[in-house]
């Protein structure tokens, strides 16, 4: 099978005009890549398999952008947007090149860590349009975004950790520098001045440092401590605090130990573990971003004298005449008053298979209008549609989700209470047993600084990057820090039928003779159904083919009419039997030729089942779908557990039921609240944005296999974090004796901690060795 | 004894310049798009007259 010289796609259907394209728009892009002399974009490039194919989306909704241009006084306009589908570098270069080789671009710049893209531009701001549409036009997806509202807090918090750990490393290794001479001289013979000397110079690096990087720290344990709780931070800085205290105290006493260098080398270990589990976290939010982005487009309004009208979405009412056209999203749940088409119901029912509408027949917010215009009465609007209340359910379930506390802080909340009374009692047992009370303070400071809370903070977050980055590389996208927890303890897994045990999209079934296929694909070239789109091939349309929304297209010949579409419009006597998508093609001259489509299952399904099967785990399908091809994709696919025709209500509810962890796998808009209320679940790339934003994991590809690998992962990844506070709980078990007992010296505590994280560290690393 | 009293303050000049540099790149966002950075030395830019493209 040959592939599409511009998408990468295997090129099926018809090979029609030059099998090197799969579609019109392919050879489109190409054409214009070839034109702009990019054409070096096509050897450099690297196909992610993962990615959004970079076909050209001819049906995609139309967004305004007007409302996104900021223009600046100097008269330059700036647009900011989300980019999807860049599969490597390539494609940065190819974009970023495309968009300056426009005359009144003033510059372009694509950030490849977010997929945020910047254009600026002199001239008119209504250049937008055409500016993103050349980028469309190669197959990748746009949509633009308000960057005010879009969570910079994150990228304000990391280049705050990341300043912290700058002047906390500066600082660590001066005063490191000196301490090492001052621990060479304990044991050479240092004079006293020297000594005192070297510790004020200490004091002079630590004190500023700790004041500026212990920030994160001190905030969040004082929010802490507002709140009544207590968590990891506060024993962090209370022993930063006290030791710093303390040292300087000892430094103006003249006295022999300080301990700057641990404390400095404390905070800077905590940084890096704050900063690599904030880097962990700040992924994956463009999904829900582009939710937010979705309820831009305007909706065309009828007004009373007929005449038509552009309204933002907030403007509507119910009883309007809204006009819908064809390729366009229905914006407003409603009641067709006129006009006929099919419109794709999957981000509601799951089913890619479009559903005919017809006057009174009602239609929900977010679907796809296919092939004809529209005319809805409005019955709700905004927040009283069906679309709002799934994503409400899904909010509601995810409040539920946020109170899940994760191991560390559990750990934490046991952990504080311990240390500082175990350091309040070695304080007050040196005091009765007579020492005076700067040296006993000096001996509680060294428990609260040899109790290593680094190595424990360290614990659990160095698993996670690492853990995280492994399955990204396999496509898969951890998007919540407790994530990986929830899913190493499920016990129980839900599968969705339609793209999720399936791939969603029809494919052309059967063998059927070259004339033939080229034949159907020219009249399928003119239509948006998505069964003419898996027939259609790279060819233009033939000319004079008209559509029929609801039955098919027919072409008038010489030799007669040439019909493609359902049964019944083509004459054909119906058998009775029930055997899904189909497209019949009949002809002067010809027999009918019987083109069947099926919702291939992904290649791995029966095999990813039996794995959780041995694995431990049941294995249900929860589907939206009739029990018929429900219970045959079970069969084919080793499941006996399931259930056919369930609403979003009907699927929490069964989870609800289910009592015990439950790891929901799902796709469509219907899935989001399920999504949302399982104790973890997976959503495939392809998903709508809904259920990607309320999913915990989004995978890529086509593969099945994913969600085996990510269950895997996290349960190692689980056993690492336990051997993790073993570890870090064996260094206390010894240095914590030592430590209340006096002997501990700055010396000591300084190894046992760095000698704690790397271990912890080291330990963790582990998890990407082994296959 | 003496080396110290005019070693330690340049060792420490010196790593405050480097702290300072540190702190200049982060603001000036170099550190927003790390594998972008990490990729955009491949990038191949046209010769200086790219303003031009008539040879397409």
């Amino acid at each position: 099978m040959a592939s599409c010289l511009h998408c990468g796609l295997e090129v099926v259907g018809a090979g029609g005009g030059g099998g090197d394209f799969c579609c019109r728009g392919c050879r489109a892009a190409y054409e214009v890549v070839q034109g702009l002399g990019l054409a070096s974009y096509y050897q450099r490039r690297r196909i992610d398999a993962a990615q959004r194919p970079l076909r050209p989306d001819e049906d995609a909704a139309a967004v305004d952008h007007g409302g996104y241009v900021r223009t600046g006084d100097d008269g330059i306009h700036c647009l900011h947007l989300m980019v999807e589908g860049l599969h490597c570098a390539a494609c940065v270069w190819l974009i970023e090149k495309v968009l300056s080789r426009e005359p009144d671009v003033v510059s372009a710049r694509l950030n490849m860590t977010t997929r945020r893209l910047v254009v600026r531009w002199r001239g008119e701001a209504a250049r937008a349009g055409g500016l993103v549409a050349a980028v469309t036009a190669l197959g990748y997806g746009l949509l633009p975004f308000d960057p005010a509202l879009v969570a910079s807090a994150d990228q304000r918090r990391n280049r705050e950790l990341l300043r912290a750990m700058a002047v906390a490393g500066f600082a660590a290794g001066n005063v490191m520098l000196l301490s090492v001479s001052v621990w060479a001289g304990h044991f050479q013979g240092m004079g006293p001045a020297t000594r005192d000397l070297l510790h004020w110079l200490s004091a002079l690096i630590a004190l500023p440092a700790i004041a500026y990087a212990g920030v994160p720290f001190y905030r969040s344990a004082l929010t802490a401590l507002r709140a009544g709780r207590v968590n990891m931070d506060v024993p962090i800085s209370v022993a930063v605090i006290l030791a710093a205290g303390m040292s300087l105290s000892e430094t103006l006493r003249g006295g022999p130990h300080a301990y700057f260098d641990s404390a400095v080398t404390l905070l800077f270990f905590l940084l890096v573990g704050r900063y690599l589990d904030g880097r962990a976290r700040g992924r994956a939010r463009s999904a829900a971003e582009r939710l937010l982005a979705m309820n831009a487009t305007a909706v065309t309004v009828i007004d009373s004298s007929g005449g038509r009208r552009t309204v933002p979405p907030a403007e509507v009412r119910q009883g309007m005449i809204a006009l819908v056209a064809a390729g366009e999203r229905i914006a407003v749940d409603g009641r067709v008053a006129e006009g006929t088409s099919d419109v794709d119901n999957s981000l509601v029912s799951g089913e890619s298979v479009p559903v005919a509408a017809a006057p009174e027949s009602r239609v929900f917010a977010g679907t796809l209008n296919l092939t004809a215009p529209l005319r809805i009465t409005v019955t709700a609007v905004g927040e009283d549609t069906l679309l709002a209340e799934i994503v409400r359910l899904m909010e509601a379930a995810e409040q539920g989700r946020a109170r899940y506390v994760g191991l560390a802080d559990r750990v934490a909340r046991l952990y504080a209470p311990v240390v500082h009374g175990l350091a309040l009692v070695t304080f007050l047992g040196w005091l009765a047993a007579g020492m005076e009370w700067q040296q006993a303070l000096l001996v509680a400071v060294a428990v609260l600084i040899v109790t290593c809370p680094c190595a424990l903070a360290l614990a659990v977050p160095v698993v996670q990057v690492i853990a995280s980055g492994r399955l990204l590389g396999r496509g898969i996208l951890i998007k919540s820090g407790t994530a990986l927890e929830r899913l190493a303890a499920v016990e129980r897994v839900v599968f969705d039928k339609t793209g999720t045990l399936t791939l969603g999209r029809p494919e052309l079934t059967g063998t059927h003779a070259h004339g033939d296929l080229a034949l159907a694909a020219s009249l399928a070239a003119a239509s948006k159904h998505p069964l003419a789109r898996a027939l259609a091939s790279s060819s233009a349309p033939a000319p004079g083919v008209r559509e029929e929304p609801g039955r098919g297209l027919r072409l008038e010949t010489p030799e007669g009419e040439v019909r493609l579409g359902s049964r019944e419009w083509c004459g054909i006597a119906d058998d009775g039997a029930d055997r899904g998508p189909e497209m019949w093609l009949t002809g002067p001259g010809r027999d009918p030729v019987c083109f069947a489509f099926t919702d291939r299952l992904r290649a791995d399904a029966a095999a990813v089942v039996e794995t959780l099967g041995r694995m431990g785990m049941e294995v249900s399908i929860l589907s939206g779908d009739r029990a018929a091809t429900v219970s045959a994709v079970a069969e084919q696919v080793g499941i006996t557990h399931w259930r056919a025709g369930r609403t979003p209500e009907d699927k929490c509810a069964e989870l609800a039921a289910m009592g015990r962890k439950v790891l929901m796998v799902g796709d469509g808009l219907n899935d989001a609240p399920a999504l949302a209320a399982a104790h973890a679940s997976l959503s495939p790339a392809t998903a709508i944005d809904v259920s990607q934003a309320a999913a915990d994991v989004v995978f890529q590809g086509d593969l099945l296999e994913p969600v085996v690998e990510a269950i895997t992962v996290a349960r190692r990844a689980d056993r690492l974090v336990r051997q993790n506070f073993a570890l870090a709980f064996l260094y206390n078990g010894v240095t914590i004796p030592l430590a209340v007992l006096g002997l501990v010296t700055p010396l000591l505590a300084a190894l046992a901690m760095s000698a704690s994280s790397l271990v912890v560290i080291g330990n963790a690393l582990r998890l990407g060795r082994r296959r | 004894m003496n080396a110290l009293l005019y070693l330690i303050p340049i060792a420490l000049f010196l790593g405050l310049l480097g702290l300072g540099a540190f702190l200049w790149a982060l603001r000036s966002g170099q550190f927003d798009d790390p594998e972008g950075a990490a990729n955009r030395i491949l990038f191949d830019d046209d010769p200086i007259d790219e303003d031009r493209p008539e040879s397409g």
